[in-house]
């Protein structure tokens, strides 16, 4: 059932578009990370873009509704790994921090699981920022 | 405070992380989409089996 993945760009053939040849070209790449779907919108991609929003504000906003806790500090290697993935977010994880949302410790397997949701949501952000920057810089169609 | 049952928070988990995927690792809207279900599948599948394989072990 599952399909071939993303073919890279053909030996020969401008790997580049016009729009791509101009302007700052990690732009989408930021701005998908600050703001989830932001990378795609600026590169028209509409639909693909208010998908993967929807995607990550709904898990990341179920995290915290979940009563999950947002890792703020790093006292060891999980943390560590644990605000990495958060800040993945990008405004989303400034905001809670901002708000004080997510700071109540875990004691419920469902708010184990929103941590997890956060973490997750981050790191689903960064791949659609680098899906952006792809299609940015032509690696992908 | 939003309170899932287990499998509730598998479905919605699956669903998010399929829809990413989907969009991010296919290039055509045919093959993302078919893409998001194999990995929605998969998702879940894999939780129902591993879930019964727990069970099983525990007893």
């Amino acid at each position: 059932m599952a399909t071939t993945p993303n073919k890279p760009a053909v030996a020969g053939k401008p790997a580049t578009s016009k729009q791509s040849q101009q302007g700052f070209v990690y732009l989408p790449l930021i701005a998908g990370w600050l703001v989830p779907g932001a990378g795609h919108f600026l590169l028209g991609k509409w639909m693909r873009g208010a998908l993967l929003a929807a995607a990550i504000i709904a898990m990341f906003i179920m995290g915290l509704a979940m009563q999950g806790r947002l890792y703020t500090s790093a006292q060891d290697i999980l943390a560590l790994l644990g605000v990495a993935g958060d800040l993945g977010s990008g405004i989303l994880y400034f905001i809670s921090r901002a708000a004080g949302w997510g700071g109540q410790p875990v004691q419920t397997t469902v708010a184990d699981y929103g941590t997890k949701f956060i973490v997750v949501s981050g790191l689903l952000n960064i791949i659609a920022a680098v899906d952006a920057h792809n299609l940015r810089t032509g690696r992908k169609s | 405070m939003f309170h899932p049952t287990h499998f509730t928070a598998v479905l919605l988990f699956a669903l998010c992380a399929s829809t990413v995927f989907g969009i991010t690792m296919r290039d055509t809207p045919r093959r993302m989409v078919r893409y998001g279900v194999y990995c929605f599948t998969l998702f879940v599948g894999s939780a129902i089996v591993l879930s019964w394989v727990m069970f099983l072990i525990a007893r």
